[in-house]
């Protein structure tokens, strides 16, 4: 029952993170290899650990017309939103298909439970406190409803929440509405923001690095919290034909095995590999370059390198970015993308930042520092709690602009 | 206008008041059915399992197994939908109560617990499952929109899908504010096949919902639970006739007619 689907048009695309507000300042902090990382000034009470906090979020302000959505995950997808002209992308793709011809799919773990935090540290008389008292922020739906209505669209319009995964699965419910007609284009993406619930909560894990993260250390301590918003528009081909980056697929797995913690094997992972291998045609020969999932967690690093290291030939170069952006969790999945897709167009690897002593596991594959060289096809991993597997394929439309 | 059709293969329905979906057959043809009691049997769990999930998968699990039994279909290899409008809210809770309090005493199994995709994590671990799982949600939409999310995949990639849509009742100034007071969950086995038994034929609507009668109780949980949404479509698959509007998004309805076979 395998079914091969047909390549997207990536027509517009944006994120906005620790590394900087839009892609020119995405490209800049990857070529420097810049991390934008930082102590912890955050959480509500000390916790002592480094975050990649998006300067200034604190101070965007929502148009009045959407007050009530107001809160830090909104205030991030508003700048991200603003971001290399994507709002007017977007409003112009809304005008070309029509609003009911566009669905809005949107990938978060946390939303704006930020709000709902900060709720129960004031409560009056056991209730939430009056300027919170506001159905719309304490659901984890808040992100994609004000986003619709902030587009005014009239398609379908759902939040996929399956943690770290979330906003890579995004371009597989988006893909499939379109292959079937139901839409004409989709705006995907996702926004998670810092909150205590996620940095306490992986700490209670144990999984929260007291040092800046570095994905595939031999000493490697655990995650970086970040946060970031970010956002595609995908349509079909046929309809942007000059369009010079496609989604080739998406592949999707369970891992069957843990609430939190990866199968140590990387079944379910080889499994969501496969199955975008099977959708795009593709394999593993033909790929150029992976954005890993690689969080710096003990155990996802180690299932991840030995999954690079049996299923793809030595010019497959590899590399995590999150010591950079630090782990964006529910915004993973598209800012990783958007780096894919930037690492695709100019044509480089982006160094595996962080790194002092590579693990032993890792094989020849790492790229430890930016490396410059075309790329063709280009993947990107994301992993999630729960077991939730997405694995994305990207390429450059033109293959004589790119030559191995 | 493009439609889908899906053919319905297994239901599965539990609330405080309904075992299963003969329940809620029994209390559409004017029965009173006995109430199953405060917590679900979730039996497809292992007993470790089922002492640390929270309320919301118990339900989701429970209406989950119990649409797989009637649809006969294995559930190592079924792709999966799990839609709630909000999670485990007295997880919400919890955490953040703990987190206003002494965060650094936040319980591990919780957290992890409150993931939106708990309920498909623990599913698919539960029943050895790799196919693709998900967790979406759409507020008050999340049946309608958990439909259209089941139907296209089932669809679109040729296969059967699990489609699961569960509420917990809220708890502490999080439930006032929401006001979900009542747990229920109901699930769908929807397949790709078209020419025999139940089908739902969808299809895009910009009409507002509307849907046949339906008894006082039924819409009194409609407003307790934003998952007994799907309780409209479950009464036309329990009569064998009728169409209804869902709510998909705030801005889009599904209209949804029952096809059925002599």
């Amino acid at each position: 029952m395998r079914v091969t689907t047909l390549p997207l048009a990536v027509s517009a695309y944006t994120a906005t993170s620790a590394l900087g507000l839009g892609l020119d300042a995405h490209l800049e902090a990857l070529r420097q290899q810049h991390s934008g990382l930082r102590t912890n000034d955050f959480s509500s009470a000390p916790l002592p650990c480094w975050i990649g906090r998006v300067a200034g979020v604190e101070h965007v302000a929502l148009p009045s017309n959407y007050a009530e959505w107001d809160c830090r995950n909104n205030r991030l997808a508003w700048l991200g939103l603003k971001q290399d002209d994507f709002l007017t992308k977007a409003r112009a793709a809304r005008e070309r298909y029509g609003a009911a011809r566009l669905a809005l799919l949107l990938g978060t773990s946390t939303a704006s439970i930020g709000a709902t935090e900060e709720g129960y540290r004031r409560l009056e008389n056991e209730r939430l406190p009056a300027d919170l008292h506001r159905t719309s922020i304490h659901t984890p739906h808040s992100l994609t409803a004000f986003v619709a209505a902030a587009l005014d669209i009239k398609g379908p319009c759902m939040t996929i929440s399956t943690a770290c995964s979330s906003s890579a699965k995004v371009f597989a419910s988006a893909q499939r509405l379109i292959r079937l007609g139901l839409v004409d284009a989709a705006i995907v993406g996702g926004v998670d923001s810092l909150c205590d619930s996620t940095l306490f909560g992986f700490n209670a894990l144990e999984l929260v690095s007291p040092e800046p993260c570095r994905p595939f250390d031999a000493a490697r301590r655990g995650i970086s919290i970040g946060e970031a918003a970010g956002f595609a528009l995908l349509e079909r081909i046929d309809a942007h034909t000059d369009a010079p980056l496609h989604l080739l697929g998406c592949g999707e797995s369970s891992d069957a095995h843990h609430m939190s913690t990866p199968d140590p094997l990387g079944v379910g992972a080889e499994l969501a590999l496969r199955d975008v291998f099977d959708r795009a045609g593709l394999d593993a020969t033909q790929v150029d370059y992976i954005n890993l999932h690689g969080t710096a967690s003990q155990k996802n690093d180690a299932m991840e390198a030995g999954l690079v290291a049996r299923m793809f030939p030595l010019h497959t170069r590899v590399s995590s970015t999150k010591g950079l952006t630090g782990h964006t969790l529910g915004a993973a999945g598209i800012v990783e993308a958007v780096i894919t897709l930037l690492a695709l167009r100019d044509g480089f690897v982006p160094g595996n930042a962080g790194v002092s002593e590579p693990d032993p596991a890792c094989s020849e594959h790492f790229a430890w520092h930016n490396e410059t060289r075309p790329l063709q096809v280009a993947l990107s991993h994301s992993f999630g709690f729960g077991g939730s597997n997405a694995c994305l394929a990207f390429a450059c439309a033109d293959r004589d602009a790119c030559t191995r | 206008m493009h439609t889908l059709t899906v053919q319905v293969e297994g239901i599965g329905l539990w609330s405080p008041q309904l075992a299963d979906f003969n329940a809620l057959r029994h209390l559409l043809a004017g029965g009173m059915p006995a109430a199953p009691g405060i917590r679900p049997a979730a039996a497809a769990l292992s007993p470790n399992e089922r002492r640390r999930a929270p309320e919301s998968v118990l339900v989701a699990i429970e209406a989950a197994s119990q649409a797989i039994a009637l649809s006969g279909r294995t559930m190592e290899n079924l792709a999966c939908v799990f839609a709630s409008a909000y999670g485990d809210q007295a997880t919400t809770d919890y955490m953040c109560r703990v987190l206003a309090r002494v965060p650094t005493e936040l319980s591990p199994t919780r957290f992890h617990n409150a993931v939106h995709n708990a309920a498909a994590g623990y599913w698919t671990i539960a029943t050895a499952c790799r196919a693709p799982s998900s967790a979406i949600c759409a507020g008050n939409a999340s049946f309608g929109a958990g439909l259209l999310e089941a139907a296209v995949l089932a669809r679109a990639e040729d296969r059967p899908v699990l489609l699961v849509c569960s509420d917990s009742a809220g708890i502490g100034p999080l439930g006032e504010l929401i006001g979900c007071t009542s747990a229920f969950g109901c699930a769908l086995v929807v397949s790709p096949s078209t020419h025999t038994g139940t089908r739902l034929r969808l299809a895009a609507t910009a009409s507002a919902p509307r849907h046949p009668p339906l008894p006082a109780e039924c819409l009194a949980w409609m407003r307790d639970n934003s998952s007994a949404a799907g309780l409209p479509l479950l009464a036309m698959l329990a009569n064998g006739d009728g169409d209804c509007v869902l709510v998909a998004a705030d801005q889009l309805g599904l209209h949804v007619q029952m096809e059925t076979n002599a």
